[in-house]
């Protein structure tokens, strides 16, 4: 065994009103700078519709992600060995014109424009070639709200896929919002791609991340990453992701998207996991089943052998604390109501999501006179198609999308016998058994879901320098710490490891 | 006495600024150190003339290894003749040179015909593209119309030679003296390319990635740098 902490995230997707707050702010922290203005380490996309950049769930096209053939787990785009080959033309790199090339306007000539019979206006200016754009033709977010209507949701790879006609009329058509960072995979296929070296998995937290000095520019990463959240800077010419906001979860503070949401629909937590299982996990042959074990990677914080494993590990109590009070765990591994977001791309992200319970069923309309196990079968006649959901969020298994709908309308049919009254009714209905709950734990999940606060939403242990390393080792050290080798005492300082 | 400048000082400066410089750029200027790609910014002429250009260039690399590195007396050894030897080397050297030469020139047109890379490129970006079209046309003139109209001329017994005493630092200088003068000027013009290595985003040519095949695919990293060492 082999404990590591992970620092993960869940997604509410039913709180999720589409605002775009988190990708601004994330934005004005990260990257509103020449070489970084089409990163969107944070975005926000209406589905159905073709995402950011567009279609970047077409694995054939840009082979992103793990496939496992022949009995091994191998890079869906190639080796090393074919990577070296291609790496003076890399076919399968996605263009800024899958992204967008990005504009601002020429506000200045709103200012100095001379006396004119016609209002002057600020014409649309690339932020690459400086030059006037007649026309934007495609931006973030230019199908947001299916804008696009029926021209642009066809170009979703889940749609595609969908046996079931998707209809865009409007009385029936159906949308929902998928906020995305960087999953933060367990078994990142962008570090296994990069030919530097450069990308890494933090040992502390999990938290992949790009060397600036390392990289070198060979692009890989930019479609080996199946969820396309690695960018390339054309200014410095590296490769640039989401970091988690290291510098605020260091110090115990959600990253700045989750502190900005609106909607409340994030959460973070640590939970731990077991390293040595990674790969084993990653290699299950049916992509249905790679959800379950990429469940069985992880490992119960209350398990007093886990502790001592973790301990070993040189994972402190805080952070242990901090696993046993996960908000992740409790969603993703304890209750099963959250999921990854493509999980057969193999890689295992550890951003997961709670799939949205609305836009309210169908058929409620007769609220009033429905029995409670009347609702059981309107979770199967969802507008958003259960076929979707799984295709996005657990490889097209509609049973397990099925089950976390079923607990999450449990809970809410349970809120409210309870608020106004029918509790008895309730407690004999078949909702309970059939979603595989009890009320205890539908309270604790409404508690969490539905109330919880910023401490319950955010537990975060703070960066572990003060406990990882040794401070009398260390003293004098750190003013000059890429310079100079590490001073202080060179002898064990009797603490014993 | 220009012998000695041009076959002992010259060299030796070029090569001197050329690994000074790397070192400088690598301890201090990392972050700059990259491929600086545009494929992101145009795909279709990049596939023609980048694979063209690099494994152009990656033959002629191996070619000059052949002729300057390795002895005559190697080939002598392994019976390989004069003449088949020469064959060879035109033919290999040549079609090696019209792929250097014809992807630089698809690079180049790409450069400044698309606006999205133009504006973006910067003098050493031009000086390196236009260096390697000097360097790689003379040598391919050289390697295809030179050897087989004027002389086929035996480099091997003069510039070979005086290529490895340079690294044995007892440069036999007077070799070089009777070497026909387009030789001569490609070597002048390849030291210093080499001398522009550093500053230019040639740079990348240092950074080959050759040890990716051999390391685990998952990387990690621990953030503590100062982890107390066990004793």
């Amino acid at each position: 065994m082999r404990i590591k902490a992970q620092t993960a995230m869940v997604m509410h997707l039913d709180k999720c009103i589409g605002c775009h707050t988190c990708s601004v702010t994330c934005k004005n922290t990260w990257t509103n700078r020449p070489g970084a203005e089409y990163m969107w380490f944070n975005n926000v996309e209406t589905r159905p519709g073709p995402g950011y950049p567009k279609a970047w769930e077409d694995t054939d096209r840009f082979k992103g992600g793990w496939v496992y053939k022949n009995g091994k787990l191998q890079l869906k785009a190639g080796g090393p060995i074919s990577k070296l080959a291609n790496i003076f033309y890399n076919p399968e790199m996605p263009e800024l014109d899958d992204y967008y090339e990005p504009w601002t306007y020429d506000y200045d000539h709103l200012i100095h424009s001379p006396k004119k019979e016609n209002i002057p206006v600020a014409q649309p200016q690339s932020m690459i070639t400086g030059k006037y754009i007649d026309k934007p033709e495609w931006g973030p977010n230019w199908d947001d709200d299916l804008a696009g209507g029926s021209e642009v949701v066809p170009l979703d790879p889940n749609v595609q896929k969908l046996q079931e006609h998707i209809s865009m009329e409007y009385e029936k058509t159906f949308m929902m919002y998928l906020p995305r960072i960087c999953e933060h995979c367990l078994n990142p296929s962008c570090v296994a791609s990069c030919p530097s070296g450069a990308l890494y998995k933090r040992d502390e937290d999990g938290i992949v991340l790009v060397d600036q000095d390392a990289c070198r520019g060979w692009r890989f990463c930019m479609n080996g990453c199946p969820y396309h959240k690695v960018y390339y800077n054309w200014n410095t010419h590296k490769a640039e992701k989401c970091n988690f906001c290291y510098p605020r979860t260091e110090a115990g503070l959600p990253t700045i998207c989750s502190e900005t949401c609106v909607g409340r629909i994030r959460y973070i937590g640590v939970v731990l996991y077991d390293a040595d299982k990674v790969k084993e996990a990653a290699s299950v042959e049916d992509p249905q089943e790679l959800y379950e074990s990429q469940l069985s990677v992880f490992q119960d914080p209350f398990d007093p052998e886990v502790i001592e494993a973790a301990k070993k590990a040189g994972i402190n109590d805080s952070w242990i604390e901090a696993a046993q009070q996960s908000p992740v765990y409790k969603m993703a591994i304890k209750w099963k109501i959250a999921l990854p977001l493509h999980p057969e791309y193999r890689t295992l992200p550890m951003v997961w999501f709670v799939p949205p319970l609305s836009p309210i069923m169908n058929h409620m309309t007769n609220e009033e006179e429905l029995s409670t196990d009347g609702y059981i079968p309107a979770v199967d006649q969802m507008r958003i198609p259960m076929e979707y959901l799984a295709s996005l969020l657990s490889a097209g298994d509609t049973e397990v999308i099925r089950n976390v709908l079923l607990k999450l309308t449990a809970m809410r049919v349970h809120r409210r016998a309870k608020t106004v009254g029918g509790m008895e009714e309730f407690n004999k209905s078949q909702i309970i058994a059939e979603a595989n709950t009890n009320t205890e734990e539908l309270e604790e999940m409404n508690r969490l879901l539905g109330v919880a606060k910023y401490k319950e939403r955010f537990v975060i242990p703070t960066g572990r320098r003060e406990m990882d390393d040794d401070q009398y080792y260390q003293q004098g050290a750190c003013s000059i710490e890429d310079l100079a080798p590490p001073e202080g005492l060179s002898f064990s300082s009797g603490k014993g490891k | 006495m220009s012998g000695i400048f041009w076959w002992v000082i010259f060299p030796y400066v070029t090569l001197a600024i050329m690994v000074v410089g790397l070192l400088y750029r690598y301890a201090f200027r990392q972050k700059s150190w990259s491929a600086p790609s545009t494929e992101m910014f145009e795909k279709k002429w990049l596939r023609i003339g980048s694979p063209l250009f690099h494994w152009g260039i990656i033959f002629a690399f191996a070619g000059h290894i052949m002729g300057m590195v390795i002895p005559k007396g190697v080939y002598e050894f392994l019976g390989i003749t004069d003449e088949l030897y020469h064959i060879g080397a035109i033919y290999g050297g040549g079609l090696a040179g019209l792929m250097v030469i014809a992807g630089l020139i698809i690079l180049l047109i790409r450069k400044m015909t698309i606006d999205r890379i133009r504006v973006h490129a910067t003098f050493s970006d031009f000086f390196s593209v236009f260096a390697l079209l000097i360097v790689s046309g003379m040598g391919t003139y050289m390697t295809i119309i030179y050897n087989t109209t004027v002389v086929s001329y035996e480099y091997r017994t003069t510039i070979g030679p005086w290529f490895r005493s340079l690294f044995t630092f007892q440069p036999e200088y007077q070799l070089m003296l009777e070497v026909p003068f387009i030789f001569q000027a490609h070597i002048i013009a390849a030291f210093a390319l080499f001398a522009s290595i550093p500053f230019t985003r040639l740079i990348h040519f240092y950074s080959a990635p050759v040890t990716y095949p051999s390391r685990a695919p998952q990387q990690y990293r621990s953030r503590s740098q100062y982890k107390k060492k066990s004793f």
